[in-house]
């Protein structure tokens, strides 16, 4: 007996470019869930990214021997294809969400601490040498002086990092099937065309927006800078 | 559920690509040849117009914030798109790789024309230099490192993202690293290797070629990988 499928609308038989009444019909079911997903796995992995990077890039600030061999370890991984790496970690914690987010940190890893430790070289060291003179103390310099000028390049790292998770997050459905990634995958598998273009079309529309709102969330906490500008 | 790692893997991904040298330079050469396509015609589009852009600091706005919204652009997206649009095979990921690889050579570019000492092209003005022998002896030599940074962090990426050309019938080493059911664990490890050992060594190549062309007096120290030239902008 032939399985009763039911009956696709005449635009997604004929596989059209792209079929508004799928996309409608499966935005609760299959392109919403995703989305969701993929906008968790990307903080996840931003946030845990970003709190690994800064206890390096402080301690690479403060001891600078520890710059070189945490600089090459993140480059290391940097370079690996994030299909290979996907696929080389579900023998360690197997087909889980685990596995997506060590690769997806592994990634923001170098992104990250060359930003932090950039923007803190990059004070001036008169400002230093005031800070010292007013009596701040090692703790309050750095979380007075050094952090807060240090942040527009550090929020330009998060931008960087979010938008390239965003992409990696997508060729994690490769091996997880999560994220806006699994209808692309999907699609391309059965060449169903409505289905990946959607799904790209969203991942896309999360990057640029996600790019944006990093953009205005930086603008809003370096008021400083902005007073710069415009004088 | 953690399991031990097993680092034979890594020696088991060697042995593959030795027991398979004829297989692996095929994709080897198919990967180079679709990567050097792609980092060809990018060039071709986005340093001309870079410099241009610099040289009469104009487009600002188009130039820095295309190489921001070009790095948002999900490559495994692009590449769907373009099946849409292309169909199967090399011209479609090609395309695909050429929207990625153009925004940051256009950006650094045009950042590293445009930030060059204007004194320094005032003073070639005074001596009566062209607008040509302006931006050929002066601004880009000046220039010359950022401009770099941006062809080498496209080439990186052009190279490992290449790999995703396999869900295109685009070929490399990606048909290898797709297929573990195919080629098993070992296979995607040694392709990986590859894919690792080429982006090393493109990167290394357009070292070579800075350095070559950086006038004497410039020459410093051989830089390192450029993951992301631009910081804080």
């Amino acid at each position: 007996m032939i399985p009763n499928f039911g009956e696709g609308s005449e635009c997604v038989r004929a596989n059209r470019l792209f079929c508004w009444d799928w996309a409608r019909d499966h935005w609760d079911d299959t392109l919403q869930p995703r989305l969701v997903e993929h906008v968790q796995l990307t903080a996840y992995a931003v946030g845990i990214g970003f709190a690994i990077a800064l206890a390096a890039a402080l301690l690479a600030y403060r001891f600078r021997w520890f710059e070189g061999p945490f600089g090459a370890f993140s480059a290391l991984l940097y370079t690996i294809p994030s299909l290979a790496l996907f696929q080389l970690l579900v023998p360690v914690t197997g087909l889980t969400v685990t596995t997506v987010e060590i690769a997806l940190v592994g990634y923001t890893l170098l992104i990250l601490f060359r930003n932090i430790l950039t923007g803190l070289r990059s004070i001036s060291p008169d400002v230093l040498e005031a800070a010292r003179g007013m009596g701040f103390t090692r703790r309050q310099t750095l979380l007075r002086i050094e952090l807060p000028l240090a942040l527009p390049a550090i929020l330009a790292g998060v931008r960087v990092a979010t938008v390239t998770t965003i992409s990696l997050a997508t060729v994690a459905a490769f091996v997880l099937p999560q994220g806006l990634g699994q209808p692309i995958f999907d699609g391309l598998r059965t060449y169903f065309q409505t289905k990946f273009i959607a799904a790209g079309v969203l991942a896309i529309a999360l990057a640029l927006l996600a790019d944006a709102a990093l953009v205005l969330l930086g603008r809003a906490i370096t008021p400083w800078a902005r007073a710069r500008r415009t004088a | 559920m953690i399991v031990a790692f097993d680092p034979g893997v890594f020696l088991d991904g060697i042995a593959f690509v030795l027991d398979n040298p004829g297989f692996i330079l095929e994709k080897t050469l198919e990967h180079l040849a679709l990567s050097g396509a792609s980092i060809a015609v990018a060039l071709a589009i986005a340093l001309p117009l870079g410099i241009w852009l610099g040289h009469v600091h104009r487009g600002s706005f188009v130039a820095i914030n295309i190489g921001n919204v070009g790095r948002a652009l999900p490559s495994i997206a692009l590449i769907a798109f373009g099946l849409a649009f292309f169909g199967i095979g090399f011209t479609n990921v090609m395309a695909a790789l050429v929207v990625l690889a153009v925004p940051p050579i256009l950006t650094n570019a045009y950042l590293g024309i445009d930030e060059v000492d204007p004194d320094a092209v005032e003073a070639a003005r005074g001596m009566g230099m062209s607008p040509l022998q302006i931006v050929m002896r002066v601004e880009l030599p000046l220039a010359l490192p950022l401009v770099f940074a941006g062809i080498r962090t496209s080439s990186v990426y052009v190279v490992a993202t290449a790999t995703l050309a396999a869900f295109a019938g685009g070929g490399g080493l990606g048909d290898i690293i797709a297929n573990q059911a195919g080629y098993r664990l070992e296979g995607v490890v040694g392709a990986a290797m590859c894919v690792s050992v080429l982006a090393f060594g493109v990167d290394w190549a357009f070292a070579l070629v800075q350095r070559l062309l950086t006038p004497a007096p410039l020459r410093g120290r051989l830089p390192g990988l450029e993951a992301d030239a631009v910081v804080g902008r």
